[in-house]
């Protein structure tokens, strides 16, 4: 089975999508001759040419406002910000027209669109290339959102997306692009080849959008987590020894309600880790599912470990960045509590 | 301290209490700007967005290059789309009146821009309108009692109780369900024709937009994007002078004209007389057909005036004088074309009463179906049930769960 690095595993269910259906076209800043600055896009232009993939004016807005149009006509847009960051002037055609458009025109005009998005930090990119902004979006009805954490659901979630009849928010981990970081930053970083989740296969294949997935199973403590936190949540509950089960939740919203509660059932303890901000983040929508559904197996109170409530800073970002160790605390906490 | 800088706040002309002027208002003789070819270089029609392109003179006659678009025929019945827009406004401002709805919006002296708009489109064309476009979907026959249904939020309304009054979607009928949100649509029209260049079809995308939404940044997206990929996409700038109860020199500051906007982007400019129906007719059909041959966008500024209140929540009299909307120097637009059709020997004071009035029993009839169905006072209205669906086109988990929550 061929091995991908996450961006190659993405750039293919492009591929896969675009030979398949004519009506998926891809566009964004720098995404057509050069491929995207992290390469996402890289020969789709060359292979399907120019009005299938194309380069963008730098206007967010304009891409997804025109996004949102081809959507309405019919077509399958697939677009990319550059960075999570810059999709704020975005952000009002995204919540206010992509989302809505289905439910204020009652199924007249629908938007099957996909915004794809680099999001996180620990590229040293401070505060306008590291963002996790995923919360704003979870918190819009109408939206789904989705946070791979490896090549293999990257590929077969992105195809789902393209797939979906619905505005996908698609968070690209960018730290996990070229292979599973655990947070150990000072470590060389395992590439994907080594990973048994680097392995993707050919075609067509999708992951369902809605469905977590449990990454490592144990008795102790049920970790909620998605992106690159599920690789550094596994590596702390090694560092502590700790029985965790780690639960990448794969797609935030809608959400694998059912996993989630399985899981904190059995092992009556949760720790929630997000790389975003904590306040009003969406570990505050876990926390509270998690307290409705196992508040009576609940043997500790429910611990979040996420970015402190700081802009990304850059000379301290693996001070800000939450690491192993202050994981791995969180979980000894937790059995504690 | 006289010599320090200060803060430049446009004003209008005059304020409540004051008298009309529109001395400032240049308004070129009908018939005297020239129509280029559809392909002409855009360098060569600059001066095209800074006049004013008109087919009515005073006396009622259609004159110059840009006349001639319309067979009487098809004139009388722009005339009588014109007069059953305004029949249907005049009901249904009452009917909000009453308490049968939460809100309304007329296009009164607007009537002529969207009904002679939607005749220069063919089936299969895309409006990406604003909230005062409803000519748009009268002049293409849109059921009567539908509309109201949706104004009502009963049971029949097409869009289930979910959009505000006159916030319509038609797909069918050419019409693209309307945000509320200003210029996010103007965009979201380019690259309706952006996709539609892709596909290598023939249909075309209209966008709209209003004065005051000029200064909103999808104005500038969509204007951006239009002229980088050249869509087959008209771009309609509806200048009715007020944005509720900011004058139009707000938004544009010192730019001379709105249509002068696209100047900049190499977009080929018009500016149009929007009370003058063969004026609307023939300059549509102009950009329709640029287009259609893949020939790129066209902008046009189309000049009117907003002669009612923005809307039911609005009262224009504490910002505007009472006495502007009869000083306007473009006249309105349905006096001006019974004129023209009287002047022709097509139609006569006697047959317009008598269409008055047809006219009036027909919207009274569509009111009065319409209202079997429910209003928002009374009801019956759509069922909360319902509210949970579509949000998704498969409703999720959590949604059912609050449904069931809901008790529905």
């Amino acid at each position: 089975m061929p091995r991908m690095t996450m961006i190659e595993a993405i750039r293919d269910a492009h591929g896969v999508k675009m030979a398949e259906d004519d009506n998926v076209v891809v566009f964004g800043e720098d995404v057509g001759y050069f491929g995207g600055v992290f390469r996402c896009t890289a020969g789709l232009q060359e292979r399907f040419g120019k009005s299938r993939c194309f380069d963008a004016p730098i206007n967010e807005s304009g891409i997804v406002g025109t996004a949102i149009g081809m959507a309405a006509f019919g077509l399958r847009p697939v677009v990319e910000m550059q960075f999570a960051d810059y999709v704020y002037p975005a952000y009002d055609q995204i919540v206010s027209e992509a989302a809505r458009l289905r439910y204020r025109s009652a199924g007249d005009f629908t938007c099957p669109l996909v915004v794809r998005m680099p999001t996180g930090g620990g590229i040293f990119g401070g505060q306008t290339h590291s963002q996790s902004p995923e919360a704003l979006f979870t918190h819009v009805s109408g939206l789904k959102t989705v946070v791979p954490s490896n090549p293999y659901d990257a590929k077969g979630l992105l195809i789902a997306a393209i797939e979906d009849n619905d505005p996908v928010i698609f968070l690209e981990p960018k730290r996990l692009y070229n292979g599973p970081f655990d947070g150990d930053h000072d470590k060389p970083v395992t590439p994907w080849s080594k990973h048994p989740l680097g392995e993707v296969p050919d075609g067509r294949y999708i992951v369902p959008l809605g469905k977590g997935a449990i990454r490592r199973e144990g008795a102790a403590l049920t970790v909620l987590a998605y992106g690159t936190m599920v690789h550094v949540a596994e590596a702390a509950a090694e560092m502590v020894g700790i029985d965790a089960e780690i639960v990448d939740l794969r797609t935030l919203m809608p959400l694998d309600l059912d996993l989630i509660e399985a899981s904190v059932k059995k092992t009556g303890r949760c720790l929630v880790v997000h790389e975003a901000t904590l306040t009003s983040g969406f570990g505050a929508e876990l926390v509270a599912v998690v307290a409705d559904a196992c508040f009576y197996h609940l043997e500790a109170p429910i611990v979040r470990v996420a970015g402190w409530d700081t802009p990304y800073p850059h000379a301290q970002e693996w001070d800000y960045f939450p690491g192993q160790a202050r994981i791995g605390g969180a979980m000894k906490r937790v059995m504690e509590g | 301290m006289g010599s320090g800088l200060s803060l430049h706040v446009p004003e209008p002309e005059v304020r409540p209490g004051g008298a009309p002027d529109f001395s400032g208002v240049k308004i070129a003789r009908a018939g005297t700007v020239r129509r280029p070819p559809v392909d002409v270089d855009p360098s060569e029609i600059r001066d095209l967005a800074f006049s004013i392109i008109r087919v009515l003179n005073r006396n009622g006659e259609a004159v110059g290059e840009w006349a001639g678009t319309l067979t009487d025929e098809e004139t009388l019945a722009g005339l009588k789309t014109m007069m059953r827009v305004r029949a249907f406004d005049r009901r249904m401002l009452m009917a909000q009146r009453q308490g049968k709805t939460s809100f309304y919006m007329q296009c009164l002296g607007e009537e002529a821009i969207a009904c002679a708009f939607r005749k220069a489109l063919e089936p299969g064309d895309m409006n990406f309108p604003t909230y005062r476009q409803q000519g748009l979907l009268i002049a293409d026959d849109y059921p009567l009692v539908d509309m109201m249904c949706q104004i009502y939020s009963n049971r029949r309304d097409p869009l289930k109780g979910r959009q505000l009054p006159i916030m319509y979607s038609s797909k069918s009928h050419g019409f693209f369900s309307i945000s509320g949100n200003l210029a996010t649509q103007f965009v979201q029209g380019v690259g309706w024709a952006m996709a539609s260049a892709i596909k290598g079809g023939k249909d075309i995308a209209a966008a709209w937009i209003g004065d005051g939404s000029t200064a909103e940044s999808d104005f500038h997206a969509g204007m951006v994007f239009a002229s980088t990929y050249k869509a087959p996409v008209v771009l309609n700038i509806v200048n009715n002078q007020w944005a509720i109860s900011t004058f139009q020199g707000i938004a544009k500051g010192g730019s001379g004209t709105f249509a002068a906007r696209g100047l900049g982007f190499g977009i080929p400019s018009l500016r149009v007389d929007g009370n003058d129906y063969l004026a609307v007719h023939a300059a549509a059909k102009w950009a329709v057909e640029r287009a259609r041959r893949n020939l790129g966008p066209t902008l046009i500024e189309w000049v009117t005036y907003r002669a009612a209140a923005h809307s039911t929540s609005d009262d224009p009299s504490a910002y505007r004088p009472k006495e502007e909307t009869d000083a306007w120097p473009l006249g309105d637009p349905v006096k001006r074309l019974k004129n023209h059709l009287i002047l022709r020997g097509a139609w006569s004071e006697e047959r317009h009463v008598q269409a008055e009035a047809e006219i009036d029993a027909e919207i009274l009839a569509a009111q009065k179906e319409a209202e079997s169905h429910g209003t928002l006072h009374t009801g019956p209205k759509p069922s909360v049930r319902d509210m949970f669906e579509g949000v998704y086109e498969e409703m999720p988990p959590h949604l059912r769960r609050q449904r069931q929550e809901a008790g529905v």
